[in-house]
């Protein structure tokens, strides 16, 4: 066995995180980690790299314990990691980040140009030729630095490779191409821990599985004697209810709440029409990079858009910044959650009370049992896993992070709410709970505007689609045209046709 | 540069000599305190009352603008210069280009490492030796009657509290009556005195125990002044005040009772400076290397309200 | 509550160690007497001494928690103070006088935060820019020299007392209690918090950062307003040069020592002021030991240091389980060494 871990268990205040898991990793296979939002994942991954401490419990690697106290020590046994939440250096450029710690050097000073050489070497073999090693990391996407990360990991295990969601925020070509790296690697005999809530990858990837719930050991398997009804039951303790699919609104007269003409940012997204109408989801597809986002952020007032105008019953609508924008009735969940979502020291409660305070003005506080109650309700409804209210959100599990975020916007109450992949990193269970209460929103009135990478998710819940290519809306579709096939096709019919991705979706 | 000093110039270099001074080049260090104002004020009017041309020059603590003014004086070819150094080292070439051009530098308050050849003489006052007269003030003072001292030093490792505090501690070297007990930075700074002066009382009886205060400047005797008010004690009838700088201020308290003694440290560096000149310029008589100035005492008996008033326009 | 003391409880703790020690080299350091109607003490002195940085500390504690910094704040005592005692020494009513003295710290407030906020320098080189040239600015005010005044109802501010307890002990008290109302009461302290931990995140929930951020300089300017009066009250003058020289770094100290990080978010005003007590018990602590004065800085940098090391995030959990470990089973002698393998 290359590595194993017996009997480990791990404490925070008011929760018990990990309680005896034992774990067995053999070389050259690639084993699954799974459970539900805030089972242990993370946790047993940061325990092994000596992140956190162990209460008790010991990791074994080819037989011999060890104790590695940091995520160095980690990878000197050869252990290589990526965290959920990417821990680079956004400053740094991304041949430094790929080779920090261990830059070729002479004399004291660093050979820039060897160590440029030697970061697109470790980059070449994931598809990003568009990159330059030498800019600075932070001026690129959530998903390069994804890939960054997970090249640096590569070429740091020598024996074992953890994954913890790395395919949250990649698109299917670049996971393809992060699967065949994984595969080669399992030929050269690596043990790797993949961890992910998307059940099709799996399926397709691994050879064994291993099942935590609420910090327990539930099962280890061979991947392929599992059926996936039994997996889902594994993780959740009980049977899924599927979300029904929405019925794609052919409502006849639907009111319109919202109509933006031309609306465009030179650079960002070409001009626009849009109408939106109450109680409808409109689907956005695309690409990563191909302008969904760079939508989002226009409309939110975040990067103001420089043509067209917005406009709603009352007149005109103005969108210079997030504050306008809020205050005309908007929302946004943002897509990366941890600079741009989360206030990571604060509480549950108050991340989720933060935006309805800003918009009361400071001197109205919201009275704390106003908060508190706010808190239990969204905790109840959104399944937040959490050991209370006023734990800092910034301990919760990945997916429960996400959670709050979308917490903090349905407490606005908004009348549009954008959601940038709103179930990125949230387990089967809630994610089938949130396309519900998207469906629960709408029928109130709200209307939404849903960014997603997962197509099954966009057809389940959209009245209709827009599709987005090269900072473009390129196609809307409705009604019946509303399904996988055809989404696929829109986002493929681009002037290269030879490079039509294989669209990954579902889980 | 004025037609008439341009003259000067001239005919100063026709004739190879000159019965005085017409013109002189002053770089001063900047303006960091009451006494260098005040310095700056009495020799603009030294220089007035001897009909002399005094070119200033403001270097704001910074060498490099004393030697650009300096060359500068020499360009303009300057009967003599003064300076009063900001920094003790690095004057070597400068003021071999001034002795080149055959011009004589005096400085002023402060001493150069340089070759004592390259300067015509320096004005100073003797730290140690003003020490020395506000220690024997007290000797006197007291008589031979027993007296604990606390002492207000200036800014630690700085030359005027280490030569301050060697200087009080000579003159009193032989009086077995007097002693200092406690002994403390205030930072030369007024607040610094009061902070200090109020732990002295606190640790010394509620100041019971004092019976006089050392101050190596007036602005602590004057911070110190007010704590030993607010004390409930009185200044210079409870605890005696002694302390060295003259500052106007310190007149004041002495005309109210509060102080004792001041020993002058005397913005006026230039009157012996230009003396010293005169005679060189006359009939090459050469100045000692070393040119010290008076360090005079002051108590209530020498008109303190009279000194205030001769002081406090000149820029303290 | 029980939370607001158990956030406190390491500064509580660490003012208590130090009162402790330094009564131990000066018995009568907490002796309190009532003379002329004011009450007299090594421990009045300390808080009445501590006042100017207690001051600074919780204009500071605010900005600190935004994730910037205000290194000007020693360089606005020395303006305000100068504005204030030109009022006051110009026959200005003293009302005015104080109003020119905090107008004053409002303004360079207001300049730091918009250098802050909108022009978006950073804050260490947007406050460094006041720091340097402030001093200048006060001493074309006083023109150079200790600008003196005789006005008892200003000097009551640096030397007066109300009830026996000296006015600037009343003074920090007021401030410290006014702000902390005013960001706890209000929901101010969160915004605060919130922009100083993520503030790209905030601004997209609709936090106006650059007004808070505006604000909270705004605060600090103030504070060394107050500051600069209570310290040119105190020797009733305006030393350009020397009011609150170095004083921004014992406010970053306090507010350090009072829990708050240096990265901005949770803070606590009320930890900084026990700071700045804390630092000012050991500077009085040192005066009244009596030793050399070249040992001074020395000294308090040993204790700061120490001081600093047992608050360390990364030691004090360890050392609190090493106490409720030892005091909960006085451990087995074999267990060290079960422990070490
Ligand atoms: N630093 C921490 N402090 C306190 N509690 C923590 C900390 N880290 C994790 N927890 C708690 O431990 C539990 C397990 O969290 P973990 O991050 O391991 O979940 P996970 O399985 O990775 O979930 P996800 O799928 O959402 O990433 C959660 O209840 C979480 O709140
Ligand atoms: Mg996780």
């Amino acid at each position: 066995m290359l590595l194993s871990i017996r009997g480990l268990t791990k404490s925070f205040p008011g929760t018990r995180a990990l309680d005896g898991v034992s774990f067995d990793l053999r070389a050259g296979e690639i084993h699954a980690l799974l459970g539900e939002n805030g089972a242990g994942k993370s946790t047993l991954i940061k325990c092994l790299t000596g992140v956190y401490e162990r209460d008790a419990g010991e990791i074994l690697l080819d037989g011999r314990p060890v104790a590695p106290q940091s995520t160095h020590d980690a990878q000197t046994l050869g252990i290589g990691t990526v965290y959920q939440e990417v821990n680079l250096l956004p400053n740094l450029s991304v041949a430094e980040n790929l080779t920090f710690g261990r830059q070729p050097s002479r004399a004291g000073l660093v050979q820039t140009r060897k160590m440029r050489a030697q970061a697109e070497e470790m980059l070449s073999g994931y598809g990003l030729d568009h990159v330059n090693v030498a800019q600075s990391l932070g001026a690129y996407s959530v998903a390069v630095q994804q890939i960054v990360a997970i090249a640096r990991a590569v070429a740091l295990s020598g024996k074992v490779l953890i994954l913890d969601e790395p395919t949250a925020s990649l698109d299917s070509a670049e996971t393809e191409m992060l699967f065949s790296v994984v595969r080669d690697l399992r030929e050269r005999g690596l043990g790797i821990i993949f961890v992910s809530h998307f059940l099709d990858q799996v399926f397709s990837l691994t050879d064994r599985l291993t099942v935590l719930r609420n910090g327990q050991h539930i099962v280890t398997a061979e991947t392929a004697e599992v059926s996936r009804l039994d997996l889902i039951h594994h993780m959740l303790g009980h049977e899924l209810e599927e979300a029904e699919h929405r019925r794609h609104a052919t409502k006849t007269a639907q009111q319109s709440v919202l109509t933006f003409d031309g609306t465009g940012r030179r650079g960002k997204i070409a001009p626009f029409d849009l109408t939106v109408s109450r109680g409808e989801v409109i689907g956005m597809a695309g690409l990563l990079g191909s302008g969904r986002t760079e939508t989002a952020d226009m409309l939110f007032g975040r990067t103001p858009p420089d043509s067209g105008k917005a406009h709603d019953d009352d007149g005109p609508v103005s969108l210079r910044n997030p504050r306008e924008a809020i205050a005309a009735g908007f929302g946004y969940a943002p897509e990366d959650r941890k600079t741009d979502g989360i206030i990571g020291e604060l509480s549950v409660r108050e991340n989720i009370a933060l935006a309805l305070q800003a918009r009361r003005g400071w001197w109205r506080p919201l009275p704390r049992a106003e908060q508190r109650e706010l808190a239990e309700r969204y905790i109840e409804r959104l399944d937040i896993r959490t050991s209370g209210a006023e734990k800092p959100v910034g301990e919760l599990s990945g997916g429960n992070q996400q959670k709050v975020v979308l917490a903090r916007w349905l407490a606005m109450n908004p009348r549009f709410l954008i959601l940038d992949e709103p179930t990125r990193g949230i387990d089967v269970g809630a994610h089938a709970e949130i396309l519900r209460l998207i469906g629960e929103v709408v029928e109130s009135g709200m209307s939404i505007l849903l960014i997603s990478s997962e197509l099954d998710e966009l057809v389940a819940a959209s009245d209709r689609i827009i599709v987005v290519r090269d900072r473009e809306h390129v196609a809307e579709l409705v009604g019946e045209d509303i399904e996988t096939d055809a989404i696929v096709r829109a986002i493929a019919a681009s002037d290269a046709p030879a490079a039509a991705p294989a669209a990954e979706v579902a889980r | 540069m004025t037609a008439k000093a341009l003259m000067a110039g001239v005919a100063f270099a026709a004739l190879g000599t000159a019965a005085s001074a017409q013109t002189v080049g002053f770089s001063q260090i900047g303006s960091e305190s009451g006494w260098r104002a005040a310095e700056t004020t009495v020799t603009q009017q030294e220089a007035e009352a001897r009909g002399i041309d005094l070119r200033f020059s403001d270097a704001q603590q910074r060498q490099e603008n004393q030697i650009a003014a300096i060359r500068s004086f020499v360009a303009q070819g300057v009967d003599a210069i003064f300076v009063a150094p900001v920094v003790a080292t690095g004057w070597d070439s400068v003021l071999e280009e001034a002795a080149e051009a055959e011009i004589p530098v005096i400085l002023l308050d402060r001493m150069v490492d340089s070759d004592p050849s390259l300067y015509l003489t320096a004005v100073g006052s003797d730290l140690v030796h003003e020490g020395e007269v506000a220690g024997q003030w007290l000797v006197d003072e007291v008589g031979g009657e027993e007296c604990r001292v606390v002492e207000l030093q200036g800014t630690t490792g700085s030359s005027p509290a280490i030569d301050r505090a060697t200087g009080f501690r000579n003159a009193i070297e032989g009086a077995d009556n007097i002693e200092i007990v406690r002994s403390q930075t205030g930072d030369f700074t007024r607040s610094g005195g009061k902070e200090v002066m109020e732990s002295f009382l606190q640790a010394e009886g509620g100041g019971a125990d004092i019976c006089a205060l050392y101050a190596h400047n007036d602005d602590m005797a004057l911070g110190a002044i007010q704590a030993i008010n607010e004390a409930g004690l009185n200044p210079g009838e409870d605890i005696l005040i002694v302390s060295i700088d003259a500052v106007p201020d310190i007149f004041l308290a002495m005309s109210e009772g509060d102080a004792n003694a001041t020993v002058e440290l005397t913005p006026n560096m230039a009157g012996p400076a230009f003396d010293a000149l005169e005679a060189y310029m006359a009939d090459g008589t050469m100045p000692e290397k070393f040119i010290q100035t008076d360090s005079q005492l002051y108590t209530p008996e020498d008109d303190p309200m009279g000194e205030y008033e001769r002081r406090k326009d000149l820029g303290y | 509550m029980s939370a607001g003391i158990r956030r406190i409880l390491p500064q509580l703790l660490t003012l208590l160690a130090v009162v402790a020690l330094i009564t131990a080299f000066f018995p009568s350091f907490l002796s309190v007497e009532m003379v002329d109607g004011r009450l007299v003490g090594s421990a009045i002195d300390v808080l009445k001494r501590g006042a100017p940085v207690a001051l600074l500390a919780v204009g500071m504690t605010l900005v600190i928690a935004t994730g910037g910094i205000d290194l000007s704040v020693g360089a606005v005592m020395a303006i305000c103070g100068a504005a204030g005692a030109w009022a006051i020494s110009n026959d200005y009513p003293l009302v005015a006088a104080l109003l020119i003295a905090l107008a004053a710290g409002l303004a360079c407030g207001l300049w730091n935060g918009v250098l802050v906020a909108l022009v978006g320098i950073q804050p260490i080189v947007a406050t460094l820019i006041l720091m340097v040239a402030g001093r200048g600015i006060a001493q074309m005010i006083t023109e150079g020299r200790i600008l003196t005044f005789s006005h008892d109802g200003f000097a009551f501010f640096g030397s007066g007392t109300i009830f026996g307890v000296p006015t600037p002990v009343i003074l920090w008290l007021a401030v410290g209690i006014l702000f902390t109302l005013l960001v706890r009461r209000t929901a101010l302290g969160l915004l605060i918090e919130s922009v100083g931990i993520n503030r790209r995140a905030s601004a997209l929930s609709g936090v106006n950062a650059t007004v808070l951020l505006v604000f909270v300089y705004m605060a600090s300017g103030i504070c060394a307003a107050v500051a600069g009066i209570v310290a040119t009250a105190d020797i009733r003058g305006a030393d350009a040069n020397n009011a609150g020289l170095w004083l921004e770094l014992d406010a970053i100290l306090a507010v350090v020592i009072g829990g708050t990080s240096l990265l901005g978010g949770r803070f606590s005003i009320i930890a900084s002021l026990i700071g700045a007590m804390i630092i000012q018990a050991i500077d009085t602590g040192i005066l009244l030991a009596g030793f050399p004065s070249e040992y001074n800085l020395v000294i308090k940098a040993g204790l700061v240091v120490i001081i600093l090391v047992l608050q360390s995030p990364r030691l004090s959990p360890r050392i609190s389980a090493a106490l409720s470990r030892r005091r909960k089973e006085p451990a087995p002698a074999g267990s060290a060494t079960e422990a070490r393998e």
